[in-house]
């Protein structure tokens, strides 16, 4: 019998090098100011936008959008999230966020669920004409939806989903599905055939090796995911319009609403307050999760 | 524990015949060895077996019922990769766990088996860890846990110790050896290293291009290879394989080599079926059958040094032929003693002569 490896590999005592001086190239500086003026071209409206939110309208009527406020008040976030009158109705943009939430969670279990599931069985298993699926699958993510919202509209309608938040979800679903599923078949390509054979000979069992193999080492490519539908269908406009029945409609069409519906006077710092309200929640996940995005959509599904 | 046996297989892709009229069979608590060169269809063969893919034509059967249409959880067997294929998110005991997943079994034995494997293998103090914290050789050993806590009577290797180091295939091939003699399953052990083959198996199968070349034990191979692959392709130095031309003298038959210019006397081997005056052959002379300055044997031939070559505890000796160096084994204190382009006379037992017909190949 042979002897086990030491468990521990020695460890050298840790020793301090010089550090290589930094070059700066010209190619770099070029890069440098691309990127620059990329960020600007983001920053400077946002920047507009959130100096704005806060400034009182006698301000704002000076017409002056790039100077920051003289007095700074809160009183347009406040409005906005409660007050702001989507037609008749006066409760601020608080109801759409709430209906997003609502609205957010089965699109997301319902799109990648049903993606991952079919890319798995597309990547993994012999399924008869997968190739022809996926080139259907494939041209699919390029048809326009406007083409297929009517005959959508319709089924949803036969299915009895049509303004419901499951009608919405499963638009979301479908319309996500080709994309989606390309996505985790490309990922699902990479485990290693022969982890898959040790699999059929231990288990044989679609759902057990699904959940018990593949699901754990997803966990990269499902945060890129995550971050994608995330924005996608919090971003969404036109599902949520033409899919939400009366009480649930995502934020974004309360907001469309409550910026068309103003009477009087625009009130500039309150729909800047109730457009930024309506981006923080992506922005929020791209600032928690993004670093996993860029490791997420390098690394594949072993290691990690 | 179960026979394998194979039975007319082919398998095809496409258009490419990878297989065809395979007949095989692995006794109980056999070690078989399938040994060929790369792409001969080993790992087809092997997958065949374990039903990872399907054959075109042919019946596979283990312990007498056939599997040929079963699906892979359901033959009775268990497969040690080449890559070792380990869950990479599973800890060590995790991965031996699933490996019992299709057996519906009660926790307690469960626990059982993955205690008794882990103890055999020596890897208890490994169980919490995932496989990326393991070497090698101890991934190569989670590896055969795996597949020994399915208790099954037949264990598929697909060269599972080409990824280890010189030294660490030695224990482990020492380790899968003392498994075999201890615990008798029939083992299909795939690889393409003849010292592997040579030193586990109990019969080896040697394949080539999808055609098995000879089946036999190390021994019968190694002595009596049925046909010119498989006396070129066992032993290192190969055999060396000189081209000659039939004559008979009286009651004698001699073999007037090509390339060596001399004749040597091959009236003492064994024929199967002596060879006629003027038949073309290839006679075959093992490194280590050839005696150096011994005149006094019946068969001797006189050839220039090309050079001597050192390898620790063995010593080779080539001398120079028409094409190929030809290589004789020699004491390794005596390396020194040969200048290249001295005159060396080596001289061989007739009895060991493989005598191959030089048309078909086969042995004769
Ligand atoms: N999916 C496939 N499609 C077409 N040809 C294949 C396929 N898989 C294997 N082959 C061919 O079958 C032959 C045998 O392959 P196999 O993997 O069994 O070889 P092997 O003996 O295991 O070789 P190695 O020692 O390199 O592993 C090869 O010539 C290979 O090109
Ligand atoms: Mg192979």
């Amino acid at each position: 019998m042979t002897d086990i490896l030491p468990l521990s590999p020695n460890q050298k005592a840790f020793k301090e090098y010089p550090k290589k001086p930094a070059k700066i190239k010209g190619s770099s500086i070029a890069i440098l100011i691309f990127l620059t003026m990329c960020a600007l071209f983001i920053a400077v409206p946002l920047y507009v936008m959130i100096v704005t939110s806060i400034k009182h309208m006698d301000q704002i009527r000076l017409g002056e959008i790039f100077s920051l406020p003289t007095q700074v008040t809160f009183e347009p976030w406040w409005k906005a999230w409660n007050e702001v009158c989507s037609g008749v109705q006066c409760e601020g943009v608080k109801v759409g966020f709430f209906n997003s939430l609502a609205i957010l969670f089965p699109s997301l279990i319902l799109s990648i669920g049903l993606s991952m599931v079919t890319g798995y069985a597309l990547a993994l298993w012999n399924v008869k004409w997968a190739g022809t699926f996926l080139f259907i699958l494939f041209t699919a993510a390029f048809v326009p939806f406007q083409i297929i919202m009517i005959p959508l509209i319709i089924l949803s309608g036969i299915i009895k989903v049509y303004g419901t938040i499951w009608g919405v979800a499963i638009v979301h679903a479908v319309l996500a599905m080709p994309l989606l599923t390309l996505i985790f078949r490309n990922y699902y390509k990479d485990i290693p055939n022969e982890i898959m054979s040790a699999a059929l000979m231990d288990s044989g069992s679609f759902w057990r090796i699904f959940f018990e193999i593949v699901l754990p080492m997803s966990g990269n490519i499902l945060i890129v995911v995550l971050i994608l539908q995330i924005t996608s269908i919090w971003n969404d406009f036109i599902i949520g319009l033409y899919f939400g029945g009366i009480g649930t409609k995502p934020m974004t069409v309360i907001l469309a609403n409550s910026v068309i519906t103003s009477r009087g006077e625009i009130s500039y710092n309150v729909d800047m307050a109730a457009a930024l309200l309506t981006a923080i929640p992506p922005l929020v996940i791209y600032f928690v999760l993004g670093k996993f995005f860029v490791q997420g959509i390098t690394a594949g599904a072993i290691k990690g | 524990m179960p026979r394998v046996e194979f039975q007319n297989i082919a398998k095809q892709y496409g258009r490419v015949t990878v297989l065809d009229e395979l007949n095989l069979s692995v006794e109980d608590g056999e070690f078989l060895v399938l040994l060929g060169p790369s792409g001969c269809g080993k790992t087809t063969l092997l997958n065949l077996l374990a039903g990872l893919i399907e054959v075109t034509a042919g019946k596979i059967s283990i312990d007498g019922n056939e599997v040929t249409n079963l699906d892979p959880k359901d033959r009775g067997l268990a497969m040690v990769f080449q890559s070792y294929a380990l869950y990479p998110t599973k800890t060590v005991r995790g991965n031996l766990k699933f490996g019992l997943s299709a057996q519906k079994l009660d926790r307690a034995e469960i626990d059982r088996r993955v205690d008794w494997a882990a103890k055999l293998l020596q890897i208890e103090p490994l169980l919490d860890r995932k496989p990326s914290q393991l070497s090698g050789g101890q991934r190569q050993r989670v590896a055969i846990g795996r597949a020994l806590v399915k208790n099954v009577g037949v264990f598929l290797f697909d060269e599972p110790l080409s990824n280890l180091d010189a030294k660490l295939r030695t224990e482990m091939r020492l380790e899968i050896k003392r498994l075999h003699d201890e615990l008798r399953h029939t083992i299909v052990y795939v690889t393409h290293d003849q010292v592997e083959a040579m030193t586990m198996a109990t019969k080896i199968a040697v394949m080539d291009g999808g055609v098995i070349q000879q089946v036999g034990t190390p021994d019968e191979i190694y002595e009596t290879p049925a046909n010119l692959f498989v006396a070129q392709f066992i032993g290192s130095p190969s055999m060396n394989m000189l081209r000659a031309k039939v004559a008979r003298d009286g009651e004698r038959l001699l073999a007037n080599l090509e390339d060596a210019s001399a004749s040597i006397d091959i009236s003492g081997h064994p024929f199967a079926q002596p060879p006629k005056d003027g038949d073309q052959i290839v006679v075959g002379l093992r490194p280590e059958h050839g005696l150096v300055d011994a005149s006094d044997l019946p068969a001797s031939l006189e050839l220039p040094v090309q050079y001597a070559e050192k390898t620790g505890s063995d010593a080779t000796l080539f001398l120079k032929t028409g094409s190929k160096p030809f290589a004789v084994r020699i004491e390794p204190s005596q390396a020194a003693n040969y200048q290249t382009g001295a005159a060396v006379r080596v001289g061989f037992a007739t009895e060991k002569f493989n005598i191959f017909d030089a048309q078909s190949g086969r042995r004769i």
